[in-house]
């Protein structure tokens, strides 16, 4: 069901002439404890392997999803991509340099927007930029933020703060912020998940639509099957955890500019998402029986 | 009371909820009958023997609240002054000491509050001072000092230090992952992060630590001036030396006032700072 390790490996070789972001066998475990005091407490816990085996290539400019069940270490691997969560072995590849922490050349949009409360829209983006580039001047760090926040579809908010904006301005000004230090790659780690269900599909058609204008490689956790089949290239199905792993890579092969139901129309719409339907629950059913089991 | 008047040519939809429905209103009308029958309780009370001998009666009181109120500033000797000044000289007492407790726990709360080495070391020092009744250092501060108003002073410093650097170092230690995670992922250097996103993130919990130490420095002063010898604490204990009650009564009731005033202060700050954010 899964490619064979020798075979991915030639082919991450032979890929990565093109790649911009290449992940080669790369495995995450949580250490367990195992010391003397936590074995005479009786509070031992064996290593915890999320995900291993991870072989994937990204060529630039493209729009890859990650889906997979609740608890497959989706969010594990992004993080190990931002930087901010250690590699256990293996090794992620940036443009052919090992990623060795978190850096401004990957964006990051966060789940639960992580805008900083006390500072307006205009300033979110603001600290972002002069973090990234202290010596901008102030004329070209103004051009980029209003550049932004008109990308965002946010001009006239810039002075508002973000308990004063909805969740879908919320991401947006997220979104915004990732996008305005230029990053070479924006990871988008569920970005709608915590909208309702008409904004989110609202959002979604904002991201597409401004994927045409900048297309970025982006990187994206999901959980929505329509959302990943509307706004990606590339769809990264991954196995249930624990050791999870690439269970599958499906090409999107809709034409863009998309919209909801042009991509409907497509021959090839309803068979990828049956196949997309049946491996997540699938998927999904296993982590049930196993809790029950268990 | 603003009860009984009605407004005519009222349009329908809020002709259903007429004025003496209103909570506010309702609060308002409730506080000022419990306020009346605690007064006439209290006048008829002191008017026929109920308390003990000497208990001043309400109309007593209240002129004699008026009197101090209408005459704050006048000095005939030390034993003698407007409540004005020894409200203002308690004030000077609780600013100077509170104002130094705070520039040192502030910053050393933030320190403590950004290493974990530095939590786990200066941690006993703060659970053992902490619970110590602002009053047990007097005798020290007497005998250190030589000089009573410097006593004062160091009482209020002592006490009011410990709320607000116990707050400073959980809110600093306690700042969303999320926002350190952007901080990051921006590659922000480790000074650019505390100044721009931990100090701001911790600032409710900073403004609720001063505000409690606020409290605290305002109920302390009180206590430390009877032994003293001047401000508010020591008008009272001088009053008490002159059997005189309503002074005392007025000086209580100005003392919870000034209280109030300054607990509103920093409850709007922590407002202010809050940005949406419950604390």
């Amino acid at each position: 069901m899964s490619i064979a390790p020798v075979n991915a490996i030639d082919l991450a070789n032979a890929r990565s002439q093109t790649a911009q972001l290449s992940i080669r066998q790369v495995a995450k475990v949580f250490p367990g404890k195992k010391d003397l005091l936590s074995k005479l407490t009786g509070k031992t816990r064996r290593d915890f392997v999320a995900i291993q085996d991870i072989n994937l290539d990204i060529k630039p400019n493209t729009f890859v999803s990650i889906i997979g069940p609740s608890g497959c270490g989706k969010s594990t691997l992004l993080n190990m991509i931002a930087g901010l969560s250690p590699i256990t072995s293996g090794e992620i590849l940036l443009n052919g340099a090992p990623i060795a922490g978190p850096g401004p050349d990957r964006g990051m949009v966060f789940q639960n927007y992580a805008l900083m409360p006390w500072m307006t829209v205009e300033e979110n983006l603001r600290f972002a930029v002069e973090t990234v580039e202290p010596k901008i001047s102030a004329k070209k760090r103004d051009r980029i933020i209003k550049e932004h926040i008109q990308l965002v579809g946010l001009a006239g908010a810039e002075r508002k703060h973000p308990h004063e904006l909805s969740g879908g301005m919320r991401q947006r000004v997220g979104i915004a912020r990732a996008l305005a230090i230029n990053p070479q790659i924006l990871l988008m780690d569920e970005p709608f998940g915590a909208l309702d269900a008409l904004t989110r599909a609202f959002l979604q058609e904002e991201v597409e639509r401004i994927w045409e204008q900048q297309r970025k490689t982006v990187i994206m956790i999901t959980h929505s099957i329509e959302e990943a089949l509307l706004l990606s290239d590339r769809i990264v199905m991954m196995t249930r955890g624990p050791a999870a792993r690439i269970d599958e890579i499906l090409e999107v092969p809709f034409p863009r500019p998309r919209n909801r139901e042009t991509i409907q129309q497509h021959p090839a719409y309803q068979s990828l998402k049956a196949e997309m339907e049946s491996h997540l629950f699938r998927e999904t059913r296993a982590v049930e029986a196993e809790r029950v089991g268990g | 009371m603003a009860a009984s008047h009605s407004t005519p040519g009222l349009i329908g939809a809020e002709r259903q909820t007429p004025l003496w429905q209103n909570e506010n209103v309702k609060a308002f009308a409730l506080f000022m009958l419990s306020l009346s029958v605690f007064l006439l309780i209290w006048e008829i009370g002191a008017k026929s023997g109920w308390f003990v001998k000497g208990v001043p009666t309400a109309t007593e009181t209240i002129k004699e609240f008026w009197w101090w109120v209408t005459n704050p500033f006048y000095r005939n000797g030390p034993n003698d002054l407007g409540i004005g000044w020894n409200l203002l000289i308690s004030l000077r007492r609780v600013a100077i000491g509170y104002i130094a407790a705070s520039l040192v726990a502030v910053p050393l709360g933030i320190l403590i509050g950004i290493s974990p080495v530095a939590f786990k070391a200066f941690n006993p020092y703060v659970q053992l001072l902490k619970p110590i009744s602002p009053l047990a250092w007097l005798p020290l501060g007497l005998y250190l000092l030589r000089d009573s108003e410097k006593t004062g002073v160091f009482i209020i410093f002592i006490s009011s230090i410990w709320p607000t650097l116990i707050n400073t170092t959980f809110g600093v230690a306690n700042v969303n992952q999320d926002y350190l995670d952007v901080s990051k992922t921006l590659g922000a250097s480790r000074l650019r992060t505390i100044w721009k996103v931990i100090i701001p993130a911790a600032l409710p919990n900073i403004v609720s630590g001063l505000r409690i130490s606020m409290g605290i420095a305002w109920l302390v002063i009180v206590a430390a001036e009877m032994l003293l010898g001047t401000g508010l604490g020591y008008f009272i204990w001088n009053e008490w030396n002159n059997l005189s009650i309503p002074n005392i009564l007025v000086a209580i009731f100005i003392i919870g006032l000034t209280g109030l005033v300054l607990d509103s202060l920093f409850a709007a700050l922590e407002k202010f700072v809050a940005f949406g954010r419950n604390s």
